[in-house]
């Protein structure tokens, strides 16, 4: 018997993220851990952070709660690299590469389902957020836009999560990204101004791809910024859109390569 | 009517060790064809470019009437995969496996959910209900995965060492569902350890070692190649095991007989089968060792493998 041809790309996306939300479904534990971590972030570095924070202009919480939102869709890497490399040991994939289905249906369908658990997990944040003191200040308009920003440097994390997990294959090589991310995380203006890290490292920190979505992100809510004179935080709304692109420019041609090239080994 | 499977001078490399290295092999329609090798031989290798997950170094291959490099799409859309490690997604139960690979398949939700029913019933798993995978023994994980690759009813089935793992009870359903599938018309490849799989199960075997193929032809026709018929002697003393093997030995004049002590038995090729047995009779009375049977037999598919590739087949768990 011969199965009919691939219907396409967006068929076979939706019977592969269906899978995801059966695995939410059977593990609904999981999946509430996964939206509180966050949220027990925020709290934290606002409760016991916060206090030591003298920012002009507003405060702590105004000031905080945008760069925890931006750190937290930057760090969604990892749970995409973890999703990824199990499913590579499990053997999993050698299935799914011999059905008869278009190939990158399974990364857009990791995408997808890494999209919706992102946007879910944004929305208890922000509640989180107001419930701890935080406050938008501008339109509705504006709040959505910086959603979208938000969502747009997950995105842009997720397919170079994909790329890192098809390179890495295994597991454990997630625990060494997941250390790397640490200090990319603080070498951003989310918790700290870059204006009083030493000179390159503050350089790093103005151009970090978090510190625009942070900056951007905090305009947009119209809470409180560092103030800074650097290019790169003048124009944070226009690096907030452009480097996400630049990595989605980057990583979605080198993951769907990665995924080509595994015939390979 | 075309080969299921053809292939020319096939190889791949990893790194510089040649895992293939010029494998030729056609497999007609509609047979069960074994493919037996030591570890390392390629077994999986050359199942992996079959079914368009490896990309060869050289050669060509076609499956179906199919080139696996040139029209891959059309590869998989007629073969049935069931890999040596079980791909299953082990967060979700059987039946959902079997569904979303069905859905996969392109069968429709109803079709999926019926064939996926009709799938678990058949290799008694119907009765697991939401248990997920991960929790599943090794044979119900093993039975999972063969039902996975039988989802579409594929023309041309690979299974790489289906049994391995598995207690003479699933090993059966394994057979079963092997010959049930070949009755209707299925091509199934079948790599093995096991002799005894292939000698139940396969039409015609390939005996692959280092890489290329070492022999081919009908289970039947790789004992006779061996050529020697065997004698064996088991002696009523197990004492007199190595004092039986120096006389079998001298009387059919061969150089090293096998001694196997656990069942006190002498085992040596013979050319002349009448003439052996007087010489190994009169020898045995005239050394005063008692022999409790002898029998003159075709060499077994094991000692075919030994000679071929000079590594012992893996025994039988059963
Ligand atoms: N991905 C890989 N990278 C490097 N070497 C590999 C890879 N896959 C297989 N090999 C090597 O190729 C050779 C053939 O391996 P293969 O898995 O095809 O053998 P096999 O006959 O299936 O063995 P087994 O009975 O153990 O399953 C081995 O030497 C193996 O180490
Ligand atoms: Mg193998």
């Amino acid at each position: 018997m011969t199965a009919p041809a691939s219907p396409g790309l967006v068929t076979d996306t939706l019977i592969m993220t269906r899978r995801g939300f059966a695995h939410w479904a059977r593990r609904p534990g999981a999946v509430a851990t996964e939206l509180i971590f966050p949220v027990m972030m925020l709290v934290m570095f606002v409760y016991f952070l916060g206090g030591g924070l003298a920012v002009e202009g507003g405060d702590y919480e105004d000031f905080l709660v945008p760069g925890i939102l931006a750190l937290t869709m930057a760090f969604g890497l990892e749970g995409t690299m973890v999703a990824l490399t199990q499913d590579v040991e499990r053997g999993l994939l050698d299935r799914f590469r011999s059905l008869p289905i278009v190939p990158s249906s399974f990364l857009v369908a990791r995408s997808v389902i890494d999209m919706i658990s992102s946007a879910a997990s944004l929305l208890v944040m922000l509640v989180a957020g107001l419930l701890v003191g935080w406050r938008w200040h501008e339109g509705p308009v504006s709040a959505l836009a910086a959603v979208g920003l938000l969502l747009l440097l997950r995105l842009a994390m997720l397919w170079a999560g994909i790329w890192l997990g098809l390179l890495a294959g295994r597991p454990e090589l997630v625990q060494t990204i997941q250390i790397l991310v640490w200090p990319v995380a603080f070498l951003s203006s989310v918790f700290t101004s870059p204006s009083t890290m030493p000179g390159w490292l503050g350089a790093i920190a103005e151009w970090n791809p978090m510190s625009a979505t942070a900056a951007a992100v905090r305009d947009l809510f119209g809470n409180p910024s560092w103030a800074s004179d650097a290019w790169a935080a003048d124009h944070a709304l226009l690096l907030a859109v452009a480097w996400p692109v630049l990595l989605l420019a980057v990583f979605v041609p080198l993951a769907l390569h990665r995924w080509a090239r595994l015939s390979d080994h | 009517m075309t080969d299921a499977i053809a292939v020319t001078a096939l190889s791949k490399t990893f790194g510089d060790r040649p895992a293939l290295d010029g494998l030729d092999l056609t497999v007609a329609q509609g047979t069960v064809h074994g493919v037996l090798g030591p570890n390392g031989a390629g077994k999986t290798t050359a199942v992996r470019i079959l079914t368009t997950l490896l990309r060869p170094t050289g050669g060509s291959a076609s499956v179906a009437g199919h080139d696996v490099l040139r029209d891959p799409a059309a590869v998989r859309r007629r073969i049935g995969l069931v890999g040596q490690h079980a791909a299953l997604d082990e967060g979700l139960d059987g039946r959902q496996n079997l569904d979303l690979f069905g859905r996969l398949h392109h069968l429709g939700a109803r079709a999926a959910a019926h064939r996926a029913q009709e799938l678990l019933e058949r290799f008694s798993l119907a009765d697991t209900g939401r248990m997920p995978v991960g929790r599943y023994s090794g044979g119900m994980r093993r039975r999972l995965d063969l039902a996975a690759g039988l989802i579409t009813r594929p023309d041309v089935l690979f299974l790489d060492e289906p049994t391995t793992g598995l207690d003479p009870r699933g090993r059966g359903e394994v057979w079963e569902a092997v010959r049930s599938l070949a009755g209707e018309g299925t091509t199934v490849l079948l790599t093995t350890q096991y002799l005894e799989e292939a000698d139940h199960l396969a039409g015609r075997v390939s005996v692959l070692d280092g890489g290329r193929r070492v022999a081919e032809g009908t289970p039947d026709e790789l004992k006779a190649r061996t050529g020697a018929d065997r004698i064996d002697v088991v002696v009523r003393d197990a004492a007199q095991l190595t004092a039986a093997a120096a006389v079998v030995g001298a009387a059919v004049r061969a150089a090293h007989p096998v001694t196997d002590p656990d069942r006190r038995l002498v085992s040596a090729p013979v050319s002349d089968r009448m003439a052996a047995l007087t010489a190994t009779l009169r020898a045995l009375e005239a050394a005063g060792i008692a022999a409790e049977d002898i029998a003159l037999r075709r060499p077994t598919l094991d000692e075919v493998f030994l000679h071929l590739t000079g590594t012992a087949p893996r025994k039988d768990p059963a």
